[in-house]
């Protein structure tokens, strides 16, 4: 086959690649360049190989770019990008993408590493006026939940589908959705995560009462 | 005892170029023509076993049949519309299901293939968008859609229409449009294969400066807000970057470039939306197709009346851009523009919501 034509790519320094759950790692990259809350970056080991998107987690103003990613069994980026210690280089793109935040109310809706964009709104200073619920398999899905519990309180929730834990409603982002009564039509919900999870949601949303207009999806694409 | 199931490990043969069939062959320690009669037997004719392709030897046939699997086959099910349209459903090697639309129109026979299981761009008025992703096919699970029908010998079009984002499986579907338009394999006309995407920018310009196949484009709305509430995709791709690309590119002079539009009642057919359809295309070498919306349960919107749509195709002509409405095929039995779906037969594995 022939090969894929080459995107724009610069180089980018590893500062840290740490595990912070079990097969889910944070990357610390040098930072040279701007970015708005909600873009992303795309990431290769090999400029020759398309590069694969991954929400920037970390705030506008924060001195380095934070990619969170999990392992992929089989995969041909995430294996490698886990073995990489600090001083390593890897290849970027600019960062791009219009999943931007507002000041308004918003629900902020994630699945798994789906979470990345909004702590970067969070970051980023857009935290106000918001609810967070975050969906995931195990009480080590939650990440950087200390961060998000202090700022929002009950207005942090966490659905773990696979198992029960003290302060984690146990259930499927969905299962609490469809439990919700009453949701403002006038606020903005957003949703990030796996196909499955963005459309699933959103349908639930719509036979809410919420106009599709207030429903903004970033999927994993 | 329950009976044992034997797993199909062995690779399949369909999908593979002449080349690759020659290599095949050599590696078997056949000679190399071996490979060309395989890719004859495969892609000329409706054979589905190794033992009819009599003209390769008797123990060549045992060596292929006990290294590879031909890699066709049957569809499960078929559903016959009363237009003539017909809706296939194919078991994928993984278990998983997918479906395939054939629609016969006088001289033109069309067939419309998928090239994932799902999706993963979840479009708001896509059926195919509501099972979510579950897997992509390979070239050869594409070909075999055309491969293994009845009709195989009358297509005269294939689309890439059915359910998946070609782009999204970039090297499978580029596989299956050179082998659908090689001389030693299907030996369609480019002309006549169509593959069409949501915007996918990095797998336009590959598919642009390597195929030379027709592209369409799922437009929707030429205003960004809008767009982006109907397909998520437009955070990412943007339509002007999409269609930017188009721009750059060389078309070559036969090349044919479409752009999808399906009509939804006062979300996209204002006059508004044909001033900037005409600002947006004002370069770019292509026509736009006009398409019903098929309503999608539990989707918020509608399609436009035919009277607003005609008025909205004759404003798009008078723009000078060329416009044709696309007839509705296959709608009671779901076969029709954005209906295809197997979510009933997905099993959920896993998922980390």
């Amino acid at each position: 086959m022939i090969k894929k034509p080459a995107v724009k790519l610069s180089e980018a320094e590893v500062l840290t690649n740490d595990e912070i759950a079990p097969s889910v790692f944070l990357l610390t990259l040098r930072r040279d360049f701007d970015f708005v809350a909600g873009q992303v970056l795309g990431i290769t080991l090999d400029p020759a190989e398309d590069a694969r998107l991954y929400s920037i987690a970390s705030g506008s103003s924060e001195p380095s770019i934070k990619i969170l990613y999990n392992i992929k069994p089989g995969g041909k980026l995430t294996p490698p990008l886990s073995a990489l210690v600090p001083g390593n280089k890897i290849w970027v793109t600019v960062p791009f993408g219009n999943f931007k935040p507002d000041n308004g109310p918003a629900y902020w809706i994630a699945a798994g590493t789906g979470i990345a964009p909004y702590l970067s709104m969070y970051r980023s200073g857009y935290g106000e006026q918001k609810i967070i619920i975050h969906g995931g398999r195990t009480p080590q899905s939650f990440f950087f939940s200390d961060e998000l519990s202090q700022a929002y309180g009950d207005r942090y929730v966490r659905c773990c589908s696979g198992a029960r834990s003290e302060g984690l409603y146990h259930g499927r982002v969905t299962t609490y959705l469809q439990s919700l009564d009453n949701l403002p039509a006038d606020h903005k919900y957003y949703l990030c995560g796996s196909a499955e999870m963005v459309v699933d949601c959103r349908e639930i949303l719509l036979t809410k009462g919420i106009p599709y207009n207030n429903i903004v999806a970033e999927i994993y694409f | 005892m329950s009976p044992v199931q034997v797993l199909d490990v062995k690779h399949s043969l369909l999908g593979k170029t002449p080349a690759e069939l020659k290599e095949i062959a050599a590696g078997l320690g056949l000679p190399a023509f071996t490979g060309n009669q395989v890719a004859y037997w495969l892609y000329k004719t409706g054979v589905t076993s190794f033992d009819e392709m009599t003209n390769i030897s008797k123990q060549a046939r045992k060596l292929l049949d006990d290294n590879y699997s031909i890699g066709i086959s049957e569809p499960e099910k078929v559903q016959v519309s009363s237009d003539g349209t017909k809706k296939y459903l194919f078991r994928t090697k993984g278990g998983k299901f997918i479906e395939t639309a054939y629609i016969p129109d006088e001289k033109r026979h069309t067939l419309c293939v998928s090239s994932q299981v799902g999706c993963k761009m979840g479009c708001l008025f896509c059926m195919t968008g509501k099972q979510g992703f579950q897997a992509h096919l390979t070239a050869g699970e594409i070909l075999n859609q055309l491969r293994s029908i009845p009709e195989r010998k009358l297509i005269t079009n294939v689309v890439f229409m059915g359910m998946g984002e070609p782009f999204d499986n970039l090297d499978a579907v580029m596989r299956a449009t050179e082998l659908l338009t090689a001389e030693a394999g299907f030996a369609l006309s480019v002309r006549k294969v169509t593959v069409s995407t949501i915007g996918i920018v990095p797998g336009m310009e590959h598919f642009l400066k390597n195929s030379k196949c027709n592209l369409a484009v799922s437009l929707h709305s030429p205003f960004d807000e809008e767009r982006r509430r109907l397909m998520p995709i437009q955070h990412v791709y943007p339509i002007k970057e999409v269609i930017d690309t188009i721009n750059k590119a060389d078309l070559g002079k036969y090349r044919r470039v479409s752009m999808e539009y399906i009509v939804f009642k006062d979300v996209n057919d204002t006059q508004r939306h044909v001033k900037e359809l005409a600002r947006l295309l004002n370069k770019t070498r292509c026509r736009i197709n006009l398409i019903r919306f098929h309503k999608v349960p539990g989707v918020p919107l509608e399609g436009s009346s035919d009277e607003t749509i005609l008025a909205f195709q004759r404003a798009l002509n008078d723009k000078g851009i060329t416009t044709t409405l696309r007839a509705s095929r296959g709608l009671d039995i779901d076969a029709a523009c954005g209906l295809l779906s197997t979510k009933t037969l997905v099993k959920q594995e896993n998922p980390d919501y």
